[in-house]
């Protein structure tokens, strides 16, 4: 067996909020029919969560759903069950057209967490992060300066920040950079 | 600043956020088509001042490709709507008339 390392070693860094690289994360994208009785049975089974609507994340007891797009979930699980998950569902789903895949070992996963973690977030992607119009339960795709990346907060006010593997030490320095002392905006004060 | 609404996840996404696709509505010309066909479908597109019906990508965001109505001039977003579709929606097409009396949809 060989050692699972995540892209930056649990890089993490303080500043005005801190940053820190997440363990390693289960993740899988499924797409097909998210209307579908079985595909809805299977996923929800899995995890416990229900069925997220649009733009929204849902937690159970085994895992976390979370709308992509209309015809694909993000379904996180813990990383020592990410293969059996994968096997057990591309067998329930054998019959539809979908695809699942372990996508765990393509991301980056970040927490953001401090009093600043909004504005730090809103430094950085075109999106209204004031309290009210982004809160607990949302996934937002978006942008983070030049590279894709999803991100929810939960109800403590902590940001998990999910990204491309490639471009994680990239990420981790913009929100090291944002959350530098001295550069509080205040915005959300 | 351009904001569209993707009629998909529903996001008002700012421009930096979406990719343009050009001119929508094309009708596909193929084997067997005309030259003059097959040119126009490849190469030729409208250049309007004003009302424009174009596609655009939710690139940054949930992936899909959806189509909007907008005034080139003024930037103006008349609507957006699903790209499975071959003609605007008759709300958009009542947004538009509303602002541009005598506007026709191009051929
Ligand atoms: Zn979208």
């Amino acid at each position: 067996m060989s050692d699972i390392a995540t892209a930056l070693g649990g890089a993490r860094s303080q500043g005005s909020s801190s940053v820190s690289e997440a363990p390693m994360q289960g993740m899988i994208t499924l797409r097909g029919n998210l209307a579908d009785p079985a595909l809805v049975a299977a996923v929800t089974g899995l995890t416990g969560a229900a069925m997220p609507s649009t733009r929204q994340i849902t937690q159970g007891e085994g895992g976390s759903l979370g709308w992509m797009s209309p015809d694909e979930l993000l379904i996180l699980v813990p990383h020592q069950g990410v293969t059996d998950a994968v096997r057990d569902l591309s067998a329930t789903l054998k019959d539809q057209h979908a695809l699942v895949c372990n996508v765990s070992d393509a991301r980056a996963v970040f927490t953001l967490s401090g009093p600043t973690a909004r504005e730090v977030l809103a430094k950085l992607c075109p999106v209204d992060l004031a309290p009210g119009q982004f809160e607990a339960g949302e996934l937002r795709r978006t942008r983070v300066a030049q590279v894709a990346a999803a991100f929810w907060v939960d109800a403590q006010g902590d940001f998990t920040l999910i990204c491309f593997r490639s471009v994680a030490q990239y990420v981790f320095n913009l929100l090291t950079e944002a959350a530098l002392p001295g550069g509080e905006v205040g915005v959300f004060a | 600043m351009l904001l569209l609404t993707c009629p998909y996840c529903g996001v008002e996404a700012d421009e930096t956020e979406l990719s343009p696709g050009g001119e929508a509505h094309l009708k596909r010309f193929g084997p067997g088509a005309s030259d003059e066909d097959f040119e126009a479908y490849l190469f030729l597109r409208d250049n309007p001042k004003g009302v424009h019906l174009e596609r655009w990508r939710h690139a940054n965001g949930c992936g899909k490709w959806f189509l909007a109505a907008r005034c080139t001039s003024t930037l103006e977003v008349f609507g957006t709507y699903p790209a499975q579709t071959t003609r605007p929606p008759e709300d958009v097409l009542e947004a538009i008339r509303a602002k541009r009396p005598g506007w026709e949809m191009p051929a």
